[in-house]
């Protein structure tokens, strides 16, 4: 991947300042790769914690999210899971997990059979352009996940 | 400072899977802010733990951290079968507690 694509991706305006300083814009990049990698490692930390051994599956859980997130403070995030919710068979949680925040874990909720759909929606909080993890637990212990790339313009987390 | 709001349909049918919006007022104050003038850290501060309940009994709740956007949204679903009260607990974590309330006619 180019140094250019990258710039762009994180703002119009650090690009044009960016490209006035060619030497420090490699360095800073440096640097912002470093982070997202330790990053990108807390998520796999909580996500071990949370699976115990187990494996997730692929399917079943849905997680949707704005392509492109102008305000990272606020980003409309909504998960359902295909699960006929009965008292022998429903979702019992979702983990919604961050891989360049610095907190990954960002949210769980708690499903039951008297939830009715294992559906629930949410505003989160997002430092950068990243990808965000769903993952979900069935009441036969069972675990499915998906991931979606959300583009963020303005970072939410504060400096 | 809190102040929670929720939005439930006051009838519905018995079996129907409803649709529950929640929002409070809360700045979820994260911890990884600095303060601009003295740049240390403002001290985290959120809600960490969401419940509802139908009727005394929990059916939905989540666990937040500080990636929960300021002045949280909350919205899921609740198979009602009938007429009853729904309690909404808001738990910061200091200790505080914010309570709303809600009643449904289940016909």
């Amino acid at each position: 991947m180019s140094d250019k694509v990258k710039i762009e991706v994180i703002d119009r305006r650090h690009f044009l300042i960016m490209t006035g300083a060619g030497v420090t814009a490699a360095t800073m990049l440096a640097g912002l790769a470093g982070t997202a990698e330790a990053k990108a490692d807390l998520a796999a930390e909580y996500m071990s914690k949370v699976l115990a051994g187990a494996k997730p599956a692929e399917g079943k859980v849905k997680l949707t999210m704005p392509e492109i997130a102008e305000n990272g403070a606020t980003v409309p995030t909504k998960v359902s899971v295909d699960s006929p919710m009965t008292d022998k068979d429903y979702c019992q949680e979702v983990h919604i997990i961050s891989t360049k925040n610095p907190v990954a874990h960002i949210c769980t909720f708690h499903f039951t059979p008297k939830s009715g759909k294992a559906e629930a929606s949410i505003r989160v909080r997002m430092a950068t352009t990243q990808d965000v993890i769903a993952l979900a637990r069935m009441s036969d212990g069972k675990w499915y996940m998906t991931k979606t790339t959300v583009k963020v313009t303005i970072g939410g987390c504060g400096g | 400072m809190a102040k929670a709001r929720v939005k439930v349909p006051g009838k519905a049918k018995a079996g129907e899977v409803i649709l529950i919006k929640t929002l409070i007022r809360h700045k979820m104050e994260s911890g990884n802010r600095k303060d601009k003038k003295t740049g240390q850290k403002i001290p985290r501060h959120i809600i960490d733990k969401f419940t509802a309940k139908y009727n005394g009994e929990v059916f939905f709740s989540s666990d937040w951290e500080g990636g929960v956007s300021a002045n949280p949204y909350c919205s899921f679903n609740c198979k009602v079968d009938k007429s009853g009260a729904f309690e909404f607990i808001w738990h910061d974590e200091k200790g505080e507690e914010f309570k709303a309330e809600a009643k449904i006619e289940v016909s």
